[in-house]
């Protein structure tokens, strides 16, 4: 029971009910973080990223369903917590930091308010402690003048310093499991490094997992043990991070390498990967990707690739590759 | 001398000594200035990228809503196309000048649809003769920026953070403004999409000689679409100089560990890459450092950098630092 995973997602589907249909945000997902581990998640925007991490949670909108599938937390199924358990498991076991950092602050409470009450839910500190505690995550994040800061309001701190108190916010109760949705966007690099550097020492003090959302493929190489890539609500990739950058072996995934802007672009012009996202009320039959592919087969119009192992760190599932064990076995046997 | 005929580009964007100070309260008693833009003067060629970057807080946005009066600047000048722009006549800019916002949540109505946030500016400034025409040019914009017509129907709380995004982008190329502050505008897209929104900025300033101020933190990002770039730290410029020349060349201690901070997307070199790690805190803007603002965090600092304050000086064509030890 030891190597258990920590976190378990099994063919998780969550759809939206709107009035124009069911979009189907999150489509089959699968994946395992491990203890103390950074598992980074990167994939089109709106591909199911923050609804994925909305589900682990369950803090989905209104519409907001999960239709199918299993989360474990420690084995047991977060879909069917109730809601003191899963009370306790926000905050406590999991917690978020948010892409909008508007949402999770809230504009009439100070600071200093917010904080302690995160602390003083999840926690059994008294008020005098929490407030200490509140300030020493604000220290610890990088925020100047933390005392000021606690009586502030969040429309008076820039982006980034916003962006800081929700990691503090997130940190404060030492969570098992930070899910971490583009939460350094906001910053500029030299900030941005001294977070992804604190949220590495804290990670490996505290063992603490990370699940590390984001479109900035630099941190995603400097920060993670292993990747997902995700397109219209499932996985296509996921491998360790070298098997992802030198190894790629989805069409999405090399056309996402490909865009990046490098240090001797400019002037050229960057390479998008050509058309538009799919449109989740209506998923196509077979591979997600198929009108955008340039290298698509008659199979991938007709049948949803299944995932196939590329080698112990790396799974992809796009039919190129059956295609190309094919012919190797055939080789093979030929020879 | 193959361009003596070229007439010298002409600028549009002309900031002169740009000063904002937000006044904010420290206890009951006692208020303090919040000097978030302190002095702060450039100008931006017609048809150019300037990039602007910096530390998160330092001014950038503040810079970028000040030149458009979305905040009243409480010093210095802006002008555009060589007319002082004040309170009464900005808005007859208002149309030349947009705004993509940083905060894609915040800054769109979640009770209006797509449609009618992309066609409120062509609602303001009537810049359709039906309806047909309205529609169909909504969903040109939606297009420009990567989304589909059927989701014009849809309303922004429906919406992934990109594509929020991206509707913002739309509505700020509606009115087919000549000047676009960008603030941010595609730190929150995945690299294609971003790929592709680039290509469309530079595409539109090819075609129209749009002028942009491109504010971002993503350094690969502000190298490609930008012909010059300034680095801002605590409400000032300390160095700007042409794209290329600040990223392999960067003078000031601040640039300096700015540059050797981007992030590489190469595990590779992730790995085995000198990072200039700056050591402590940003200091608040409330209580600025004598002297020179960066100081308490520059490793070159000298006693003379806490007791005066560097002049922005040119060390070559076009490239000018704030800094004593240059
Ligand atoms: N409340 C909602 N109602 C309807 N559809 C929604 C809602 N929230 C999200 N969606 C849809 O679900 C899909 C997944 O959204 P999600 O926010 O998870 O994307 P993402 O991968 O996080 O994208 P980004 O990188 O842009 O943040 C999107 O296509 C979005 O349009
Ligand atoms: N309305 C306001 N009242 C008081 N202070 C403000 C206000 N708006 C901005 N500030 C302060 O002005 C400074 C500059 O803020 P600004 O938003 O311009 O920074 P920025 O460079 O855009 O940062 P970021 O990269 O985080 O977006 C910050 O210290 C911020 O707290
Ligand atoms: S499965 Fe087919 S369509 Fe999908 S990425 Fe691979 S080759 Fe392209
Ligand atoms: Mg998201
Ligand atoms: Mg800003």
């Amino acid at each position: 029971m030891s190597d258990q995973p920590l976190l378990q997602i099994k063919n998780l589907h969550t759809s939206f009910f709107t009035e124009s249909g069911e979009v189907k945000a999150v489509n089959g997902l699968n994946f395992n973080l491990d203890k103390g581990k950074v598992l980074g998640v990167v994939g089109e925007s709106g591909s199911g990223k923050s609804v994925t991490a909305y589900s682990i949670l369950r803090i989905l909108t209104d519409t907001g369903k999960i239709v199918d599938g299993e989360i474990l937390f420690k084995g047991k199924d977060v879909v069917k917590f109730n809601k003191k358990e899963i009370n306790d498991f926000r905050g406590a076991r999991v917690s978020i930091i948010f892409q909008d950092p508007m949402t999770s602050l809230n504009p009439v409470y100070t600071i200093g308010n917010q904080l302690c009450e995160a602390i003083l839910l999840h926690t059994d500190r008294n008020r005098k402690e929490a407030y200490l505690r509140a300030k020493e995550m604000l220290e610890l994040v990088g925020v100047n003048e933390p005392l000021k800061r606690l009586k502030q309001y969040p429309h008076e701190l820039s982006g980034g310093m916003r962006q800081r108190v929700m990691i503090a916010m997130a940190l404060a109760c030492e969570p098992d499991i930070l899910i971490a949705d583009e939460p350094t966007t906001a910053l500029d690099v030299t900030i941005q490094a001294q977070i992804l550097e604190l949220m590495k020492s804290l990670q490996k003090k505290m063992g603490m997992a990370i699940i590390m959302i984001t479109h900035d493929l630099g941190v995603i190489a400097d920060m993670c043990d292993e990747i997902i890539v995700m397109y219209a609500g499932s996985v296509c990739e996921r491998g360790t991070a070298d098997e992802i950058f030198y190894n790629p072996k989805h069409e999405y995934t090399k056309g996402l390498l490909r865009s990046i802007p490098r240090l001797d672009s400019a002037g050229k012009k960057l390479i998008p990967i050509e058309g538009s996202p799919i449109d989740l009320l209506n998923l196509p039959k077979g591979c997600p990707f198929v009108a955008r592919c340039d290298n698509a087969m008659k199979i991938c119009l007709e049948q949803k690739p299944e995932e196939v192992r590329i080698n112990d760190f790396h799974i992809a599932a796009c039919w190129l590759n059956y295609k190309e064990r094919y012919f190797n076995e055939e080789v093979q046997s030929n020879e | 001398m193959s361009n003596t005929n070229d007439a010298s580009p002409k600028k549009l964007i002309e900031v002169n000594n740009l000063q904002k100070h937000f006044v904010v309260k420290e206890d009951m008693f006692t208020k303090l200035p919040l000097k978030a833009v302190d002095g702060v003067s450039f100008s931006i060629d017609k048809g150019e990228t300037l990039g602007l970057v910096g530390e998160s807080g330092c001014g950038k946005t503040t810079v970028g809503r000040s030149i458009l009066f979305l905040e009243k600047p409480t010093g210095g000048e802006i002008y555009y196309d060589g007319n002082l722009i004040n309170e009464k006549n900005i808005y007859n800019y208002r149309k030349k000048m947009q705004i993509v916002f940083q905060d894609p949540y915040s800054s769109l109505n979640p009770r209006m649809t797509v449609a009618d946030i992309v066609g409120e500016p062509l609602d303001i400034h009537k810049l359709y003769k039906n309806k047909a025409e309205r529609e169909e040019r909504i969903a040109e914009l939606l297009q420009t920026v990567g989304l589909n017509s059927d989701h014009s129907r849809r309303y922004a709380h429906e919406f992934s953070g990109g594509q929020r995004q991206r509707i913002g982008i739309a509505r700020a190329l509606a009115v087919a403004p000549e000047f676009i502050v960008c603030d941010e505008p595609v730190s929150a897209l995945d690299v294609s999409i971003q790929a592709q929104i680039i290509n469309k900025f530079e595409e539109l300033q090819q075609k129209l000689g749009i002028t942009y101020l491109f504010i971002a933190h993503d350094l690969l990002v502000v190298q490609h679409i930008s012909q010059r770039i300034a680095v801002m730290y605590l409400g000032k410029i300390v160095e700007i100089a042409p794209a290329k020349e600040l990223i392999n060349n960067p003078i000031h201690p601040y640039t300096q560990s700015l540059i050797s901070a981007i992030p590489l997307p190469d595990p590779e070199s992730a790995r085995n890459r000198h990072r200039i790690v700056l050591e402590g805190d940003v200091p608040s803007p409330l209580h600025m450092p004598s002297g020179c603002s960066f100081r308490t965090r520059c490793r070159e600092c000298k006693i003379h950098c806490s007791q005066e304050i560097p002049e922005l000086k040119e060390v070559s064509p076009g490239h000018f630092v704030r800094c004593f030890e240059r």
